[in-house]
């Protein structure tokens, strides 16, 4: 399975993000940091995806739409959670909507911290997720044997 | 007559990179009628004036969107600056147009980008995000940061700008007019692109003024309501609003690109007349008691900021009234008989920002 660590596809969710998150994520996509010459490419559907980017924080609202993209996700999987919001809920934790950081509801394998997260770090955050989804890789082949 | 069949748009939807969520009652391929539903992206940041001072509201504030967040801190600061009768120097109020007006460069162009995705046109959309990095060096170069900048503040700018920099800033308005001349010129001109947006999701001026439609939506249809037009500064500059009146996508697209034209001039006539002087004046103390007002013409069209004090630090309301909000009416209006599939393409032209409508 190395084809996805060699070229993963990622899709993005805008949780309860500013905005601000989403486009340094789209900045990613585009020339000046071009992640496509890695072979990451960002699809809208799930079912294709290896690595879910989260921006922002859940509500009550969208909990629900971020667990069924995270369940419609074939394994192995990766979560990022970009920007502070998708943490731990960033400037908005007090607002009475936001129930918290991504991890409230789905399990967070890299955290990118920044607000707003920069392309550099969200591509590094992309890096190391890649490591993880080896990982996982690995341990759905042993369990395989 | 065909069955009625209701296909979900949204949240989640590869052409929309944000969640709203439409349910279209289809009668064969024509939309009947599109009912929208929001709240995917609410937060409820207005309530966190009662326990934030004024002046970290500022930061809270410019984070209700991140594209036009220069924006809301311009608005919000000018409501409270209002609320306590503040004058800020005159330097301060040219660097905030001159900001103001780099934002709406970037998200026209952010905006043109996402336009040109939806159509399929990856190329153009690739064009469109690269000049806009230009105009994110400038921010990165003068405040550090890339989209959140907290810049402004209560009593004016966070720091002074160089004239050294302005200078820079001028000579990249120059560069990006130029490419932005050739690359709308792909908007004005194609053949592929005026098919997706000639005559497609017509408003005349009076379904403007009925729905109360704002910003480039209402200026491709002929209706002047640009606040910049009532502002002293922007009066100094000799600001004129950009008007058409075909009232189609393709309208409100050109709206966009020449407006991007007009902000460099802005920009560059702002830079020339700067005055010197302070960059802001100290604040201290509570707001008083008693309410204010303020009105900001967004990138996407008149944003109105409702501040109410109670003679403490914490402002007992802080109300955002933004433009996509208003513009939604307009929006549910134009996809009524449409094809399901210039759905994204009318979605697409009122700029829908969903973080700035749902806060
Ligand atoms: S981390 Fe900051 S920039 Fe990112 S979504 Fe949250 S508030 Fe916006």
């Amino acid at each position: 399975m190395a084809y996805t660590t060699k070229s993963p596809w990622i899709l993005h969710y805008d949780a309860s993000s500013c905005n601000g998150c989403d486009i340094e994520v789209l900045a990613c996509l585009t020339p000046l940091y071009d992640v496509e010459r890695f072979g990451i490419i960002n699809t809208g559907d799930p079912k294709q995806a290896d690595i879910l980017l989260i921006t922002g924080a859940v509500n009550d609202q969208n909990k629900n739409v971020v667990k069924q993209l995270y369940e419609q996700m074939p394994d192995p999987k990766v979560v990022v959670a970009v920007g502070i919001c998708a943490c731990s809920g960033g400037v908005f934790r007090d607002c009475y909507n936001i129930l918290g950081g991504v991890d409230t509801v789905i399990p967070v394998d890299v955290y990118v911290p920044g607000c707003a997260a920069r392309p550099e770090s969200i591509i590094d955050g992309v890096v190391k997720g890649l490591a993880v989804l080896e990982e996982k890789t690995n341990k759905m082949k042993e369990a395989k044997r | 007559m065909g069955k009625r069949t209701i296909v979900p748009f949204g949240p989640q939807h590869p052409a929309l990179p944000e969640p709203i969520h439409l349910d279209l009652e289809l009668e064969d391929e024509k939309v009947v009628r599109a009912i929208p539903s929001i709240g995917y992206v609410h937060r409820g940041l207005e309530k966190l004036a009662e326990t934030r001072d004024y002046e970290q509201m500022t930061y809270v504030m410019e984070r209700v969107c991140g594209i036009c967040s220069f924006g809301h801190s311009y608005g919000y600061t000018g409501a409270v600056e209002g609320l306590m009768d503040i004058e800020i120097p005159d330097r301060a109020k040219y660097l905030r147009v001159i900001f103001h007006e780099l934002s709406r460069v970037h998200s026209h162009l952010l905006w043109l980008g996402l336009l040109a995705d939806a159509m399929g046109f990856d190329s153009l959309f690739m064009h469109c995000w690269r000049i806009r990095e230009k105009v994110l060096d400038v921010f990165e170069e003068i405040t550090g940061a890339r989209v959140i900048m907290s810049f402004c503040k209560v009593g004016g700018v966070r720091k002074d700008v160089t004239p050294e920099m302005l200078n820079k800033v001028a000579g990249v308005c120059n560069e990006i007019e130029e490419e932005v001349r050739k690359t709308g010129m792909v908007f004005m001109k194609d053949t592929s692109v005026k098919n997706r947006l000639v005559g497609k999701g017509v408003l005349s001026k009076q379904e403007i003024i009925d729905l109360s439609a704002v910003g480039p939506v209402a200026r491709g249809s002929g209706f002047d309501n640009d606040v910049r037009t009532t502002e002293p500064t922007y009066k100094a500059l000799g600001f004129e609003p950009i008007l058409r009146d075909e009232g189609d996508c393709y309208a409100r697209c050109m709206v966009r690109v020449d407006e991007i034209i007009q902000s460099m001039n802005l920009i560059r006539t702002a830079i020339k007349d700067i005055p010197t002087g302070d960059f802001c004046v100290p604040v201290k103390g509570p707001v008083p008691v008693g309410d204010f007002a303020y009105r900001v013409e967004q990138p996407r069209g008149e944003g109105f900021y409702y501040v109410q004090g109670n003679g403490t630090k914490n402002l007992s309301r802080a109300r955002v009234r933004t433009p996509t909000n208003i513009n939604i009416p307009a929006l549910v209006k134009t996809l009524q008989g449409c094809d399901l599939q210039d759905v994204t393409m009318l979605v697409l032209t009122i700029d829908p920002c969903i973080s700035c409508t749902e806060r």
